[in-house]
C-alpha cells in the first residue's frame, strides 16, 4: 500500500442504509481509511441525509433531518466522508439548495464543503492504491446515478477495482441507467421501477460475473433482491467491503 | 387536448409495460438517438461551452420576454405578417378558423406543431368542417390511425415497420401490404403531393422566431415543412411565446444544439426563414402570412423565479430518448402532449397538479435528462419542486391545484419518519425490534410495493452503530 497524505482525523457518515442493512461495508470503509492511517470518527447522533423526504416533495421534513446531520457533525472539523453517492450528492450538493435563504445557510455550506464520496476521498485526495491478495474472481460493477452524475466519483471507484490485480472487471451495457432504486422511487412507482431493475439484473447476468459491486447501498438492496427473486446467482457487495477482503486477507 | 380528468397514470403505466413490442421498438429507437447525440458532441468541453451559449441566449430572451414579443409583433408586421395574440388554445384555434373561412379554406395541410397538438387544432377543425392534413411522415402515418405523437421529435416512434405497413394498406385507397421502406415513403409523398398542391391554406410551427428581423425560423428535414409553408396561397405559423430569441446571431448555438440533441445531426436537412409573404415579382411564396402567438399558461410560468427555467426548452426531446421511465413505457403513457421528463415538468402546470401532478413522480431523479438537456434545464429539480407543490409545501406553493396530493397518511408518515431521523436513539431501537420481528414484517404498504419484484430487505442483525461500538471505532 502506498500513500501520499495523512490528512488525520475524518469524520464519517454511515448512511441510514448501510446502518440498518449493511453494516459490513460501513465498517470495512472505516476499516480502510484507518488503514490509510486516519483517525475515524463515528458521530452516533447521525442519522439519513434526509433524501427520501427531500425528493417526496417534503423539503420541509428534510430539512429538519438536514440540520440534525449538520448538528451531528459540528464537533469535528475536517472531512467527513460518505460510503455512497447518492448520500454524499445529497449532502454536498442538495443541502446547498435546501437552505437557500435559511438563516442557517451559511452553516450548512460550511458541512457540505467538507463532504467526499469514499472512493473519491480515498482515490482522488489520498491517491490511495492497494496490495490484492484476494483470488481471482470476476465482478461486475454498477454506479448509482448520482455517483455519476452528481459526485462524479464513479471514475475514482473503478480505477481503484481495476487497480487489484486478481480481479476481473466486467462492463456491464447500459451503465449508464438508473437501476430503478430511486429511494421512494422504487416503492411510489413499483410497475416502472421493476421493469428498470430486471434489465439491469439482466445486464449484469448476461456479463457472466459472479458478483456485481457498487458503491451505494440502495442499489445493491434494489439489484440483489430483484436477481434473488429472478433466480440469479449472482451476489452483490458494497466495493468497500469487497476492498477490504482482498487487502485484509 | 388530452385534458381527460380521469387520467389514471399507475394504469397507463401498466398498460404500457404489458406491452412488450412497444417497449422493443422504444428502447431500439431511443439507444439509437442517444448513440447518435453522443457522436456528435465529441468533444466534452466543446459541448458544455456551447450548452453555457445556448442556456444563456434562452435565457436572456426570456428575461426580456414582454419586450422581445412586441419587438417581434412590430417588426413581422413591417414585413407584412399579420400577427395574432392567443391567451388560450380555445382562442388560438378559433382564429385560426377565422382565417381560413376568411379564404373560404377547407383544406389545409399541417407540417409538424407540438403548439397545434397543444390546442387540439386538428379535431377543432374537422369538427368545423375543414380537413386537417398532417404532412410530416411521422405525423402523418399516426394522423391515418387516429393517436396523437408518441415523441415530440420522432411522433410515430412507436411503430415499427410492420406496423406502418398495415396502416398504410388499412387506410392509403389502393396500397399494396409492403415492408419495403422505399415502398412505403413513395406511397406517403404520392398522396402529400397531391395535397399539397390542392391545399387552400398551410399551418406549421415555429421553432424559432426572430425579434430584430420579424424572421420566422422552421426546422426540418423532409421538406414538408416548406411545401406548407410556400405551396398554398396562405400560411399560418402557431408558435408559442416562449420561442422568440433576440437576434440572428442568436441562431446558430441554438441550432446546431437543437439537431445535434434531437437527431444527432450536425445541421438540419431543411432551414426555413420565413420573412414575408409573396413579395411583387416573386414567383413562389403564400399571398398572406398570419403568426399566431400562444400563450397557454405561459405567461404563468413566466412569473415563476424557479419554474420558468422550463420556457427555455428547445424542444430537442433528448430528455425523453434518455429517460429510463419514458424509453420503457413510451409517450402515450403519460397522456399529455409533452411527455418525458419536460413533460412531467410542463403538463401538471398547463393543466393543474390535480390533473397531472402524477407525472412528475415518474422520475428516479437519476438526472440522466439534465445530463443531456442542451440548455441546461435542472429538471430533477423540477421534478423536485413539482412534487412538493403536490404536497403543497408552503415554501413553494404557486403552481395551480397546489396541495391536491396531500394525504393525511403520507403527511404523517413523512412527519414521523423525520421525528425518528432526529432521534437516532429511538431509531436504533425499532431498528432492533424491527430486527427481533424478521421475516414476520408483515408485507403491507412501501414493502408489498418493493417485493413485488424483489425479495424481502434483510435487517442486519447488527446495526452500523452498534459495531462501531463494540469495535471501539472512535465515537461521540
Ligand atoms: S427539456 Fe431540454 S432536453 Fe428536454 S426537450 Fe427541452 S431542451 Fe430538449
Amino acid at each position: 500500500m502506498h500513500k501520499t497524505a495523512s490528512p488525520g482525523t475524518v469524520s464519517f457518515f454511515g448512511t441510514c442504509l448501510a446502518d440498518a442493512a449493511f453494516p459490513g461495508a460501513g465498517m470495512a470503509a472505516i476499516r480502510i481509511l484507518e488503514h490509510l492511517g486516519l483517525d475515524v470518527v463515528y458521530p452516533l447522533e447521525q442519522g439519513c441525509c434526509g433524501q427520501p423526504a427531500y425528493n417526496s416533495g417534503f423539503p420541509g421534513e428534510a430539512r429538519k433531518v438536514a440540520l440534525r446531520q449538520i448538528e451531528a457533525f459540528a464537533g469535528q472539523s475536517g472531512p467527513i466522508v460518505v460510503p455512497s453517492g447518492s448520500c454524499a450528492g445529497m449532502l454536498k450538493l442538495h443541502y446547498p439548495k435546501l437552505f437557500e435563504g435559511h438563516p442557517r445557510y451559511f452553516e450548512v455550506l460550511a458541512f457540505s464543503g467538507r463532504v467526499f464520496e469514499f472512493f473519491d476521498f480515498i482515490g482522488r485526495e489520498l491517491g490511495a492504491c492497494f496490495e490484492d491478495r484476494g483470488p481471482s474472481v470476476t465482478v461486475a460493477w454498477h454506479s448509482s446515478c448520482h455517483a455519476m452524475r452528481e459526485t462524479g466519483s464513479t471514475q475514482a471507484a473503478k480505477a481503484i477495482l481495476r487497480g487489484l490485480a486478481n480481479v476481473e472487471l466486467k462492463e456491464i451495457t447500459r451503465e449508464y441507467e438508473c437501476c430503478g432504486f430511486g429511494g421512494t422511487f422504487s416503492v411510489k412507482r413499483p410497475e416502472v421501477s421493476a421493469a428498470m431493475v430486471r434489465d439491469k439484473v439482466a445486464d449484469i447476468a448476461a456479463t457472466g460475473a459472479s458478483m456485481v459491486l457498487s458503491a451505494d447501498c440502495g442499489c445493491l438492496l434494489n439489484i440483489t433482491g430483484a436477481a434473488a427473486k429472478m433466480g440469479q446467482s449472482f451476489t452483490g457487495m458494497h466495493l468497500a467491503e469487497f476492498l477490504w477482503g482482498r487487502i485484509h486477507a | 387536448m388530452h385534458n381527460d380528468p380521469h387520467f389514471d397514470f399507475t394504469a397507463s403505466l401498466e398498460k404500457a409495460l404489458a406491452d412488450p413490442q412497444l417497449g422493443e421498438n422504444f428502447k431500439n429507437a431511443m439507444t439509437g438517438l442517444r448513440g447518435k447525440r453522443l457522436a456528435i458532441f465529441p468533444d466534452a468541453d466543446e459541448l458544455a461551452k456551447l450548452r453555457a451559449t445556448g442556456k444563456a441566449v434562452k435565457a436572456r430572451a426570456l428575461s426580456k420576454l414582454p419586450e422581445l414579443l412586441v419587438r417581434l409583433e412590430a417588426n413581422c408586421v413591417k414585413n407584412g405578417i399579420r400577427v395574432h395574440w392567443a391567451q388560450t388554445g380555445e382562442e388560438a384555434n378559433a382564429m385560426i378558423l377565422d382565417i381560413l373561412r376568411a379564404h373560404g379554406a377547407t383544406r389545409l395541410v399541417k407540417g409538424k406543431s407540438m403548439a397545434s397538438e397543444e390546442t387540439g387544432l386538428n379535431h377543432y377543425l374537422e369538427k368545423h368542417d375543414v380537413e386537417a392534413l398532417e404532412t410530416d411522415l411521422g405525423e402523418f402515418i399516426i394522423q391515418l390511425d387516429g393517436e396523437t405523437p408518441s415523441h415530440i421529435i420522432v411522433p410515430a416512434v412507436h411503430k415499427n415497420k410492420k406496423q406502418v405497413a398495415e396502416t398504410f394498406h388499412r387506410h392509403l385507397p389502393g396500397a399494396p401490404y409492403t415492408e419495403d421502406v422505399q415502398e412505403l415513403n413513395a406511397m406517403a409523398r404520392k398522396t402529400l403531393r397531391e395535397k399539397f398542391r390542392t391545399a387552400h391554406a398551410g399551418l406549421s410551427g415555429v421553432n424559432f422566431a426572430v425579434a430584430e428581423t420579424g424572421t420566422l425560423v422552421l426546422v426540418e428535414n423532409e421538406g414538408n415543412g416548406r411545401m406548407c409553408t410556400h405551396v398554398p396561397p396562405v400560411h399560418i405559423a402557431l408558435m408559442g411565446i416562449d420561442k422568440v430569441v433576440e437576434n440572428l446571431s442568436d441562431l446558430p448555438p441554438l441550432l446546431r444544439l437543437l439537431t445535434g440533441s434531437a437527431t444527432g445531426q450536425l445541421m438540419t436537412t431543411y432551414l426555413n426563414c420565413i420573412t414575408s409573404p409573396r413579395r411583387e415579382g416573386e414567383k413562389d411564396g403564400p399571398k398572406e402570412v398570419h403568426l399566431v402567438l400562444l400563450d397557454n399558461g405561459r405567461t404563468r410560468l413566466f412569473a415563476d423565479p424557479q419554474l420558468s427555467a422550463g420556457l427555455r426548452c428547445i424542444r430537442c426531446g433528448a430528455c425523453m430518448n434518455n429517460c429510463p421511465v419514458y424509453v420503457r413505457v413510451g409517450g402515450h403513457a403519460y397522456g399529455s402532449v409533452y411527455p418525458g421528463p419536460i413533460g412531467s415538468v410542463l403538463t401538471p402546470q398547463f393543466e393543474g397538479i390535480d390533473a397531472k401532478g402524477d407525472l412528475a413522480g415518474a422520475s428516479s431523479l437519476c438526472g440522466a435528462c439534465e445530463e443531456v438537456c442542451p440548455v441546461l434545464i435542472p429538471l430533477a429539480e423540477h421534478l423536485r419542486r413539482i412534487r412538493a407543490e403536490g404536497q403543497g409545501c408552503p415554501d413553494t406553493c404557486h403552481v395551480r391545484g397546489c396541495g391536491s396530493k396531500r394525504t393525511l397518511a403520507e403527511t404523517l408518515a413523512w412527519k414521523a419518519w423525520a421525528f425518528l431521523e432526529s432521534n437516532p436513539w429511538l431509531r436504533e431501537r425499532l431498528l432492533r425490534l424491527a430486527g427481533l420481528l424478521g421475516d414476520r414484517i408483515p408485507a403491507v404498504g412501501p414493502l408489498k410495493a418493493w417485493t413485488s419484484a424483489r425479495t424481502t430487505p434483510k435487517l442486519a442483525p447488527k446495526s452500523l452503530r452498534q459495531l462501531v461500538r463494540e469495535e471501539g471505532i472512535r465515537h461521540e
